[in-house]
């Protein structure tokens, strides 16, 4: 018995070197502005696919992402950690989707793969901090569902046992494939690239990477089929068009604010146990902590 | 967070050098693998943009774990449990990183789990760990003793232990015993044959063994019963697993604390002979001593670099008198020498690297098939290059990064003197490299020769051949009457002194240095001329080659045999 592991993957801006122009006057995300990188907690579900591959034999990694063309580099990074392939999404119809639409096209997608045991995804992204994607998308493929994972305590062919780091405390399930596991920051960190992987991938690419540059590749991916990136549009994964993109979703930016963070007051709190006490108190009081 | 392959103009540089298409045509024996291998190159492009792209991994990996890990691996360091070396936390996970990253076995053939790298990228990644770690250093570069395996030893002996390194096994070159330390052919630890088991057996003591408990060993043992000198001595390859070692203690060193310095016991200990009997002393540890000397290189240049760019931020950040220290006259000397001895040493290490890149390659060569009569003239005086500079570079490197460490706590003032700066650590983990891998006093000695023969002044030669302009040219000229002072002092002190006394070998080191700055000077011209920015590093050394070519020519033209008895008598 093998499993087929899905990652979905997201590539998002660097919002932690947000400059000025970091929104657009739309209010959406300029993308153009910030560097380009690997969701965090999507690496963070890729290390515990590949933790899995490590564990039970002839496990399989694909990393599916829905993005513009760019994104092949998800793939890219992903082949050289040792994933075993991977698919962009790309199409100007998926443009602007909210989390709905995002889900329903990724279902697709993950449905395109035929049987797939485990689906993992990060917990969210940090662009649109949502966290519905994964459940989302876990509704659409009618699978089970574990969020908040952080650790694989037991995997085998059939089930896996997850730890889940919740606000309060961790909770241990199970959960026979197939099933859906969104893994958050606490999980372990991803390995690093491969030095055989890089150099055996760092050629990979999508047709459409390709067409981009210029670049005729028709020879290269004849004689190295691992090299091409597959690449889906909304026909490819059979979507429906009006559930794609901004038609496909009911959610609409009203208006984007700058909020500055300025002190306004300050407390002075004494140095003795009881000072301390009331400021927890009154810190556990206004829910900045507990 | 950031990467230190990256951030570092030199390296790419040095990675770009004209000779590189030739050593790695010759490395990739014209892009034999590329059919075989899918992560082999098929062009000199394909290969550079690989030796990039895994330079950056180790890059990142340095400044994300091994920088992380190195304040606590230098504080913990290594213990004895059970018989076995437990490493410090952190160097556990940085060899765990960069085994994960499988970049072990860089320079090894792919047919034994290596990348097939030229030796120029894997000495550059040696000068990174080394910018981190200076003592994790010994363990990565440990590696070398697989090249030695891969040299020297019977196709059997590559099969079971190569395709061990890329996995993650550790190395150890053990020589060194109680009363054999600069002078090796003292050696006694004790090799016999065992006719029964059909292995030999190693008895006796060796100690200041680097990464002693390493997973494979390489052993020098005397072999044949009666002998005293090298030519009684044979190379062994011993493996842990046999647990016939005992580790009896590990030194407690003034730094590179994570790498663990260890007595050890060999008790009836089974090995394997590598390569001839005899041979150990007088070709294999010669071979491997000449890596491990370049090794010391990498280290003493990722040092320099480490401690230069931790003076030129505390110099920005520290004010006093209503401004940077930075600003100050005295302050700015110290820093601008640092960064062009920087240059310096790291122009030469890579000059030295591409010579024996292209022995090694023209070598293995040489043992697939017979080489053309050209091949056999380019191996020979690459071999002669490689051999002349690698003293030179032991010698100023170590010296240089002892110099640029020592400078970098002065930069820190009192703050440099308490251990809350990384620069302490810097400054004692220099000390060892004008030590180990020979002292710089053994330098001189295998360098002088050099001065002799007139090899390095027909090298300096080749280097003004290329042709400079504007500036350059002018410092080309002050560099060109240097070195015809140089070849006066050497002729007028061999006329004078004779070679082979005691009255020439105490002038040596100052003429081995006369050559020395002018080798790292036109070298820094000849990069000026490429690249802009090393200008600054050229007109720096140039000036201070100037000043310090004359000192020794005074010296040494001025010298009377008579006053080494003044100096014989004060002991």
């Amino acid at each position: 018995m093998s499993l087929k592991i899905v990652v979905l993957a997201k590539q998002v801006p660097d919002t932690r070197n947000v400059g000025k122009d970091a929104m657009t006057e739309e209010g959406t995300v300029n993308r153009a502005a910030l560097p380009a990188i690997f969701n965090p907690e999507d690496l963070n579900a890729l290390e515990m696919a590949l933790h899995i591959k490590d564990t039970v034999p002839q496990t399989e990694v694909y990393v599916l992402t829905m993005g513009p063309v760019r994104a092949g580099e998800i793939i890219r990074q992903s082949l050289y950690r040792g994933a075993d392939g991977g698919y962009v999404i790309s199409d100007r119809k998926v443009a602007g989707s909210d989390t709905l639409a995002t889900s329903y096209t990724i279902s697709q997608g993950v449905k395109k793969l035929g049987k797939v045991d485990l689906v993992l995804a990060g917990r969210q992204a940090i662009d649109g901090d949502t966290a519905q994607v994964g459940p989302q998308t876990a509704e659409k493929l009618e699978m089970p569902q574990i969020t908040y994972a952080e650790e694989v305590l037991y995997v085998d062919d059939k089930k896996i046992r997850i730890k889940r780091r919740l606000e309060r405390g961790v909770e241990e399930v199970e959960c026979a494939y197939p099933c859906m596991v969104t893994v958050g920051s606490s999980a372990p960190e991803c390995r690093y690239a491969i030095a055989k992987q890089v150099m055996k991938y760092k050629n990979a690419m999508t047709e459409a990477e390709a067409a981009e540059m210029n670049l005729d590749c028709t020879e290269m991916f004849a004689k190295k089929p691992y090299l091409k990136i597959g690449l889906w549009n909304a026909a490819d994964i059979e979507a429906e068009d009006s559930r794609l993109g901004l038609s496909g979703s009911p959610t609409k930016v009203k208006k984007i604010e700058n909020v500055v963070l300025t002190a306004k007051e300050s407390v002075n709190v004494e140095a003795t146990e009881e000072g301390l006490d009331n400021l927890v108190k009154e810190l556990i009081a206004s829910h900045i902590i507990g | 967070m950031g990467n230190f392959y990256t951030d570092n103009e030199g390296l790419k540089f040095h990675l770009r050098h004209d000779l590189m298409e030739e050593i790695v045509r010759l490395k990739e024996r014209d892009y034999a693998d590329k059919d075989k291998y899918d992560f082999a190159p098929e062009n000199y492009e394909d290969a550079v943009d690989s030796y990039e792209k895994v330079l950056e991994i180790i890059g990142e990996i340095s400044s994300d774990v091994l920088y992380e890990n190195a304040k606590d691996v230098d504080a913990e360091g290594p213990r004895i449990e059970e018989n076995a070396i437990i490493y410090a936390k952190g160097t556990q996970k940085n060899h765990d990183a960069l085994k994960n990253a499988g970049v072990y076995g860089l320079s090894l053939p792919r047919q034994y789990g290596g990348l097939n790298f030229s030796y120029v990228p894997y000495v550059m990644a040696a000068e990174i760990v080394s910018r981190v770690d200076c003592g994790f250093a010994n363990i990565w570069g440990l590696q070398d003793c697989a090249e030695t395996i891969y040299e020297f030893a019977s196709e059997e002996i590559k099969n079971e232990y190569l395709p061990r390194i890329n996995k993650g096994d550790t190395c150890s070159m053990d020589l060194t015993e109680p009363d054999a330390g600069s002078d090796l052919q003292a050696v006694r630890l004790k090799a016999t044959y065992d006719e029964a088991a059909g292995v030999w057996r190693l008895n006796g003591v060796k100690r200041f063994i680097t990464n002693g408990d390493a997973d494979i060993k390489l052993v020098l043992a005397r072999s044949e019963e009666g002998t005293l000198d090298g030519r009684g001595l044979s190379y062994f390859v011993y493996d842990r697993a046999n647990k016939a070692v005992t580790v009896r203690r590990i030194e407690n060193k003034l730094g590179i604390k994570g790498s663990p310095t260890a007595e050890l016991v060999f008790n009836n200990a089974p090995a394997q002979l590598v390569g001839d009997r005899k041979l150990g002393l007088i070709k294999y540890v010669m071979s491997l001593m000449n890596g491990a000397r370049l090794g010391v290189g990498a280290q003493s240049v990722g040092l320099a670099e480490a401690a230069y760019r931790e003076a030129v931020k505390y110099a920005h950040e520290r004010e006093q008198f209503g401004k940077p220290i930075a600003d100050f006259a005295q302050v700015y000397e110290m820093i601008g020498n640092m960064r062009a001895k920087t240059d310096a040493i790291r122009t030469l290490l890579y000059e030295t690297a591409r010579q024996v890149d292209m022995c090694k390659s023209l070598e293995a060569i040489s043992r697939e098939r017979k080489i053309t009569p050209e091949e056999k003239q380019l191996l020979k005086s690459y071999s002669r290059l490689a051999d002349a500079l690698t003293p030179m570079l032991k010698l100023f490197s170590s010296e240089y990064a002892n110099q640029i460490t020592y400078d970098c706590i002065q930069v820190h003032g009192g703050s440099g003197f308490m251990k809350d700066y990384a620069c302490e650590r810097f400054y004692r983990d220099a000390r060892i490299l004008t030590i180990y891998e020979g002292t710089s006093q053994l330098q001189v000695v295998a360098a002088i020769k050099g001065v002799t023969s007139g090899v390095y002044a027909a090298r300096i030669k080749e280097y003004e051949a290329v042709e400079v302009g504007g500036e350059l040219a002018t410092m080309r000229q002050t560099l060109i009457s240097l070195r015809e002072r140089y070849e006066a002092v050497v002729e007028s002190a061999k006329e004078r002194l004779g070679t082979a006394g005691e009255a020439f070998d105490f002038v040596s080191r100052r003429l081995v240095e006369m050559a020395g700055y002018l080798i790292m000077c036109n070298l820094l011209v000849n990069d000026s001329a490429k690249e802009e920015s090393f200008t600054k590093s050229a007109r720096l050394m140039t000036k201070l080659a100037q000043s310090e070519i004359e000192k020794a020519a005074i010296y040494v033209e001025n010298f009377d045999p008579a006053i080494l008895e003044d100096y014989k008598k004060m002991l």
